[in-house]
């Protein structure tokens, strides 16, 4: 057993890692299934998506061939329309609360058609929006993630010129650096943040990190300059490493957390990260199922989910989990880490204690029991995905105020240092791309609001 | 298993389903290919005067991703020789004896011409002769087609010159551009027509191409206006066919029932409003002649279920329900039910009747599913939301009469009851 690299051939990666869901392929195939919208009125659709689209007037849109518009009604009230129509967990948002559900007939594809139309939105580089008049005023943003770009498109749209600074050298955040790469590609991540910002009005610094004692080589920004040089501040920082197990041997080489895994995979492309024959991975999340699939696709030989509680209670959707079960993915329920045992410094074995549900805990969902009773997985590989823990430290020693990490804000996404606002999963903790989205154009509404309260965007 | 065998003055078919006049009926080949799929008979494709065809011909309206809901054409009456049209017919009519066996046709205007060509087309075999008063473009500037069926006295003049000369059934087909088909209709069964036919095509602009400007279809970069037809005609048909039926001199004479029959449904429907059959094109060129197949076994099972054991049984039974509307019951009041059980939340029922009638029906928000009630007294029955609802029975029209009595306007007046309430 063990752990390498370069498993593949080259066309084995492709395969492994193309789109999970193939766009439509013809205008016709598209035609069928807009057609098929009832075009719900005060839609179920709608109002289960986080941004608000109106799905049925997208939709409608496509069949009267107005494309353009189409694209725009996304696009204004989502400006990760084209990315979120990828990774969206769509069937407990828009698409499961479509209206044929009840019917029980197949729900209108919604993610495919926003594809669609986004897609072709992107491919032609229509400028769906104008920037009004420059008013002067500065805002910076910190984070070029989904929070961060659709603040900084929102208030570049108002007149406001946006300087982003991000710690990385692309942007996108978690769409770039944390999702399934065959979701979405690293390349589309890249042109979905230019086609962002090709409005105008928004530079965004790479390489850019908040915060002081930055190792040699990164470039700092401070919390404090920032407050000095715009009139305003939004912090989209997102949340931090995987956290951590706290169980003997997580130091053992063999254990990495689940972020840096995907973020290596989409950063350094496939053939380079180095996946271990047997790999357990700890977790039930949608990034667990990210990180065992793909470990699946690097060409690891048996990948095993260990989840500590039951199916019921599992945080990620019936679709995912049944991605990880068709990529031959094992899953082992209330099975919770104890311990990783190693052979020379590496991973050699996983031992579990076996679980039982008790009570509710605070999230409603059964509190899973150890029964005293154990088991061992053979594994070379161990991957944390129980989760990820906020920028604690970061958060503190900038005196903003927050609950274990997560930045408090108010109604009005201010936090307790006037003119610095924050949203996304800094403040939540950590949801979908789309909840982040919306926390940036409520961010930039209440900056607005901040900065000149007389002239409100309707 | 009931007897759809049909018999139209005499003229027997094995079920009561003819090709209308039409490019499927241009030829042999076609015709053959028509009698072998199953269809009682055929008008054959309109013989007379010496034409010449355009390119492109037809065009279409497509309906929320269904094409040609609705189809125009600009062909004129056919374009091949004569002698071979009527050798072919008499093929045909050799090959398929038990087949109707019916020609169009659209002499010059004198009383000669039809003569001749009458004598011609009954030399075949034919079983009968349909008159094409109804072409709506490419004759009618000749002073034929529909400009002899618009003006009732040049149509009186034709038929009497076709009577003279027929010795088989003839059936006048009607245009239906003009307000109202009746007088033709009547002038020329007064001039001794054996049978009516209707509708023709309507004159039509299917649309406009937004990148090019020119309407459809696209000859050269013009167009011309076309005969419409297809699903979309067929209420107005229905209409006008009802108008035929109903008055006493037209429905004296068999009526063959035209415009945009495409089922089995469509044909009972016009026959239960006095069409004695069918013809049916645009259904045909769509799909081929293997749609005559359901249209035998759907009508043949429906009547089955009804009860009715030959085509003779129903033919009409819908005329006297369509009355005129001052002679309708104000008393009679139907209010919308919606089945929470089937309904789906689509919020359709609510919208259309908030903005398109009596804002009768009340929304309890909920995330993401709304719930729906009607306001009972709010409610006109006006069907709007059960005609929107994309579920079978969910709203139902439930009756709630304002009183016991049949009670019309008229006698509304003469009472001089009280006016609207909403």
């Amino acid at each position: 057993m063990a752990i390498t690299n370069n498993r593949l051939s080259k066309d084995q990666y492709e395969q492994n890692f193309s789109d999970i869901h193939p766009p439509f392929e013809t205008h016709n195939a598209a035609l069928v299934e807009a057609n098929r919208c009832l075009f719900c009125y005060d839609a179920p659709c709608t109002k289960s998506c986080p941004t608000g689209i109106n799905v049925p007037k997208f939709i409608k849109q496509i069949t009267t061939d107005n494309i353009k518009g189409s694209a725009h009604t996304i696009f204004v009230s989502n400006i990760m329309g084209a990315g979120c129509s990828k990774v969206c967990p769509v069937e407990k948002l828009c698409e499961g609360a479509c209206v044929y559900n009840l019917m029980e007939e197949e729900a209108i594809p919604i993610a495919k058609l926003q594809r669609y139309s986004t897609e072709k939105a992107m491919q032609n580089n229509w400028q769906l929006f104008q920037r009004k008049p420059s008013t002067g005023k500065k805002v910076a943003i910190v984070g070029a993630g989904p929070a961060g770009l659709s603040c900084a498109h929102v208030l570049s749209r108002e007149g406001i010129d946006v300087t982003i600074y991000e710690k990385e050298s692309k942007g996108g955040g978690l769409m770039t650096y944390g999702i399934a790469a065959y979701k979405v590609t690293p390349q589309f991540c890249e042109d979905e943040v230019n086609y962002i910002t090709s409005i105008g009005g928004i530079e965004i610094k790479y390489n850019q990190e908040l915060g002081k004692n930055l190792p040699a080589g990164r470039q700092g920004i401070s919390l404090t300059d920032l407050q000095k040089n715009y009139d305003a501040v939004y912090l989209g920082i997102g949340v931090g490493v995987a956290r951590q197990l706290d169980i003997p041997g997580e130091e053992l080489e063999g254990v990495v957390d689940a972020i840096s895994f995907i973020y290596d995979l989409r950063a350094k492309g496939y053939p380079v990260v180095p996946v271990g024959d047997k790999v357990a991975v700890i977790g039930m999340g949608m990034t667990a199922i990210d990180a065992a699939t793909q470990a699946k696709r690097l060409g690891a030989k048996e990948v095993t989910l260990v989840y500590r509680r039951t199916e019921k209670e599992k945080p990620c959707t019936q679709v995912e989990l049944d991605i990880a079960k068709l990529d031959g993915c094992e899953i082992i329920w209330l099975a919770a880490p104890k311990e990783v045992r190693g052979d020379n410094g590496k991973v050699s074995q996983l031992i579990c204690s076996i679980m039982k549900l008790g009570e509710p805990d605070a999230s409603g969902r059964r509190s899973p029991v150890d029964t005293g009773e154990t088991f061992s997985l053979d594994v070379d590989m161990v991957i944390k995905a129980a989760g990820q823990v906020p920028f604690e430290e970061l958060v503190n020693s900038s005196q903003i105020k927050n609950s274990k990490g997560k930045i408090v804000i108010d109604n009005n996404c201010a936090t307790n240092i006037k003119g610095v606002f924050a949203g996304g999963d800094a403040v939540n903790g950590g949801k979908e791309v789309v909840d982040a989205v919306q926390a940036g154009k409520d961010g930039a509404k209440a900056i607005m609001e901040y900065l000149n309260p007389q002239t409100l965007p309707k | 298993m009931a007897d759809i065998s049909a018999n139209f003055l005499g003229i027997k078919s094995p079920n009561p389903f003819w090709l209308a006049s039409a490019p499927p009926t241009d030829k042999k080949y076609n015709v053959l290919r028509a009698f072998e799929a199953g269809w009682g008979g055929v008008v054959w494709k309109t013989l007379g005067s010496q034409v010449k065809n355009v390119s492109s011909r037809y065009s279409a309206v497509d309906f929320n991703g269904t094409r040609a809901m609705g189809f125009n054409n600009i062909e004129l009456i056919s374009d091949r020789p004569l002698d071979i049209n009527l050798k072919e017919i008499a093929e045909c009519i050799r090959l398929f004896p038990d087949r109707a066996m019916i020609v169009s046709l659209m002499a010059d205007n004198d009383k000669k011409s039809w003569h001749e060509l009458i004598k011609k087309v009954e030399d075949t075999g034919a079983h009968g002769l349909e008159l094409n008063f109804g072409c709506p473009h490419g004759m009618t500037e000749r002073g034929m087609g529909a400009a002899v069926g618009q003006d009732p006295e040049i149509a009186c003049m034709v038929v009497e010159w076709v009577m003279e000369a027929a010795t088989i059934p003839v059936i006048t087909k009607l245009t239906p551009n003009v307000h109202s088909v009746v007088p033709t209709g009547k002038s020329v069964v007064k001039a001794g027509t054996n049978a009516l036919s209707l509708i023709n095509t309507i004159q039509s602009v299917t649309g406009i191409d937004l990148d090019t400007l020119v309407p459809n279809p696209n000859v050269g970069g013009k167009s011309v206006f076309g005969g419409y037809c297809g699903p979309a005609v067929k209420p107005i048909a229905l209409k006008m066919l009802t108008t035929i039926a109903q008055d006493d001199t037209t429905n004296k004479v068999p009526i063959s029932g035209i415009g945009g029959i495409s089922t089995w449904k469509d044909a009972v429907e016009f026959m239960l409003l006095g069409a004695s059959n069918v013809q049916v094109c645009t259904a045909a060129m769509k799909y081929g002649f293997r749609i005559i197949e359901d249209m035998c076994e759907g009508m043949s099972n429906w009547m089955d279920e009804k009860g009715f054991a030959t085509i003779n049984d129903f033919i009409g039974k819908s005329v006297p329900t369509i009355t005129h509307w001052e002679d309708l019951d104000i008393n009679f009041h139907v209010i919308a039910k919606i089945n929470q059980d089937k309904c789906i939340h689509c919020g359709l029922c609510y919208i259309a009747c908030e903005d398109g009638s009596h804002q009768s029906i009340n929304l309890a928000y909920g995330k993401p599913y709304n719930t729906y009630t009607v306001k009972e007294q709010e409610c006109v029955g006006c069907n709007l939301c059960k005609i929107v609802c994309p579920v079978d029975d969910c709203i139902t029209m439930e009756v709630h009469r304002k009183g016991d009595e049949y009670l019309n306007w008229k006698e509304f007046q003469r009472r001089g009851l009280p006016l609207n309430d909403h």
